[in-house]
């Protein structure tokens, strides 16, 4: 009864905040003859609100591109811009999804939630209140008192999430987030996903190497491709929304889903043909 | 912890644990401290007991045919006249002054090496400069033996106290530092990040991540290093002209009286494994998490 009480709707974040903009980043790794170009010049904007998925091969820069929005590699040229503000080092405006689980493994799934609160000073019964508003959210309140490896690999993601949208963050940045989960859990996360979105409204940059995953979730999907990694082309998906699974039998998603293919195809023959020459 | 995520990973949602009511664990059936000590301990302390009991037996009969093959018992005490020294000795006031003299010693010499081996570990596994600074050091001076201090410590310390305080720190520190250092250098990365990107300062991470992450390395190198030290103190306390039972110990072979030799390498057996049992039930809350986790 008394959850009841303390049970708070989560407020949504403000309105029109959380545009990225990615002017002339480029990411090298190493310095002289070992220098490795994980990103090459990429200039792009990601206006508040919308849904991106980057999708590309595994060791594209699709990852690193997402770390330099999150502040932890800093560009080599260029800069990124969130809210008109240079990303310098990683805030808690910017929420992060990994796909490793990245829950701290000595607290309890409540103590992991009410973590960014507590770090933005906020009392205890306040970043209480917002661990269990949270919890809620992603239908864990059961398990605050769990540690994380006592929960499936599921419900230790949705936590991961929960954590990141308690600091109701501008925006929040996925790594692949479902990458190690079975199909059917994934298909559920996605789905809750884009229900949670709906009622945040945050921008939502998702890294996955999964053309349905992508498709499936963005406005826009960004298509990478390798070494040095480079958006090639930029999708818009126009498949209405709230969606659901059963979307993927409609022409528009298979029509998104083979255009999104062919370009992948197309540049994946492009770099086996230059490595056999 | 990786081996664990993949496991984790693979098992569907429903193999979940059953759900709990909200905000209260399980209620368990109370019952008394002693019940569950021994439910959960006794096989254990059985065995143990056991162990002992042969060792004692062995000892004995050893002691009583004059065992010669190799290995020559015949001027070993028996458990008996070890037993019946044992039993005067705690009557006397200097044998408990012995004891308590070594236990202050031992309890000021952990503390300063507990306080710095961590302190030392932790700066090192965040710092590139300061391991690379201070680690020659400690390559170099742990292989030396305690007994090997003495007459430097001599030399070098103030006090008689001040010196066996010191080779007893020694012997304490190494295995603390090292154990620290190996911990904070598991710290995963991607935790980090994570609570980087909660808005975690530098002290957060470390207060947060880093420390609970060391923490079972920690914990190992505090028992080590408490065994450890009640090793060195022995050695220290032959410096020792009056008070402790490394010196009562050595005092007992100058004097070739047997049986208290044997008194004071079994009380300093026993203080060591109480001592070291001690610190593991002080660690032991503070790595609940992992207990769950397995």
């Amino acid at each position: 009864m008394l959850d009841v009480l303390k049970f708070k709707k989560p407020e949504t974040t403000e309105k029109g905040k959380g545009q990225i903009d990615v002017e002339g980043v480029s990411i090298t790794f190493g310095k002289g003859p070992d220098a490795h170009r994980a990103v090459d010049t990429t200039d792009l904007t990601i206006k508040a609100g919308e849904f991106v998925c980057i999708l590309g091969p595994s060791g594209c820069g699709k990852s690193t591109l997402l770390n330099a929005i999150a502040g932890y590699v800093n560009p080599t040229e260029g800069a990124v811009i969130v809210d008109g503000t240079e990303v310098t080092k990683p805030g808690p405006d910017r929420g992060m999804v990994f796909q490793q689980y990245s829950l701290l493994p000595w607290k309890t799934v409540y103590e992991n939630v009410a973590f960014g609160p507590k770090m933005a000073r906020q009392t205890r019964i306040e970043s209480g209140s917002v661990a269990n508003t949270f919890l809620e959210l992603v239908g864990l309140k059961k398990f605050g008192n769990r540690y994380p490896a006592e929960l499936s690999g599921g419900m230790q993601q949705r936590v991961g999430i929960a954590r990141a949208l308690a600091n109701y963050p501008s925006v929040l940045l996925m790594d692949e987030p479902f990458g190690a989960l079975d199909a059917q859990t994934r298909l559920m996360m996605q789905e809750s996903l884009l229900d949670i979105w709906r009622k945040f409204e945050t921008t939502v940059v998702f890294v996955t190497h999964d053309v349905d995953e992508a498709v499936f979730l963005a406005d826009r999907v960004l298509i990478m491709s390798a070494a040095p990694g480079k958006i090639i082309e930029d999708v818009t998906i126009n498949l209405p929304r709230p969606r659901s699974t059963d979307m993927a039998s409609t022409d528009e998603y298979v029509k998104s889903r083979q255009f999104c293919l062919d370009i992948i195809k197309a540049e994946s023959r492009k770099a086996f043909e230059s490595q056999n020459t | 912890m990786a081996e664990a995520a993949t496991t984790q990973a693979i098992e569907p949602e429903v193999a979940a644990p059953a759900p709990v009511e909200p905000s209260v664990r399980p209620a368990k059936v109370e019952e008394g401290i002693l019940v569950s000590f021994v439910r959960r301990h006794g096989p254990s302390i059985g065995t143990a007991a056991l162990s002992l009991l042969t060792g004692l037996v062995l000892w004995h009969i050893a002691t009583e045919i004059n065992l010669k093959l190799y290995v020559d018992f015949q001027n070993v005490p028996s458990p008996a006249r070890v037993l019946t020294a044992f039993w005067g000795h705690i009557q006397t006031e200097i044998f408990w002054t012995h004891i308590g003299v070594s236990m202050r010693r031992i309890l000021i010499s952990y503390s300063i090496a507990t306080a710095l081996g961590i302190t030392l570990g932790l700066i090192m596994g965040r710092s590139k400069f300061a391991r690379a600074f201070i680690m020659p050091y400690i390559e170099v001076i742990r292989p030396i033996p305690a007994v090997a201090w003495i007459p430097l410590a001599i030399l070098m310390w103030p006090t008689e106290e001040s010196s066996i305080i010191y080779i007893t720190f020694l012997g304490a520190l190494f295995p603390i530092v090292l154990n620290t250092l190996h911990g904070v250098e598991q710290t995963p990365e991607v935790l980090v990040r994570a609570v980087q990107s909660l808005g975690a300062s530098r002290w957060d991470v470390f207060r947060h991540v880093v420390i609970p992450a060391a923490m079972p390395s920690i914990a190992a190198g505090l028992a080590i290093g408490m065994g450890v030290s009640w090793f060195s103190l022995l050695a220290g306390e032959i410096i020792s002209g009056q008070y402790g039972i490394g010196y009562f110990t050595w005092d007992a072979y100058s004097l070739i009286n047997y049986q208290d030799i044997v008194v004071g390498m079994l009380v300093i057996g026993f203080l060591g494994t109480g001592s070291t049992a001690a610190i593991k039930a002080i660690t032991r809350p503070m790595l609940a998490w992992q207990k769950r986790t397995r």
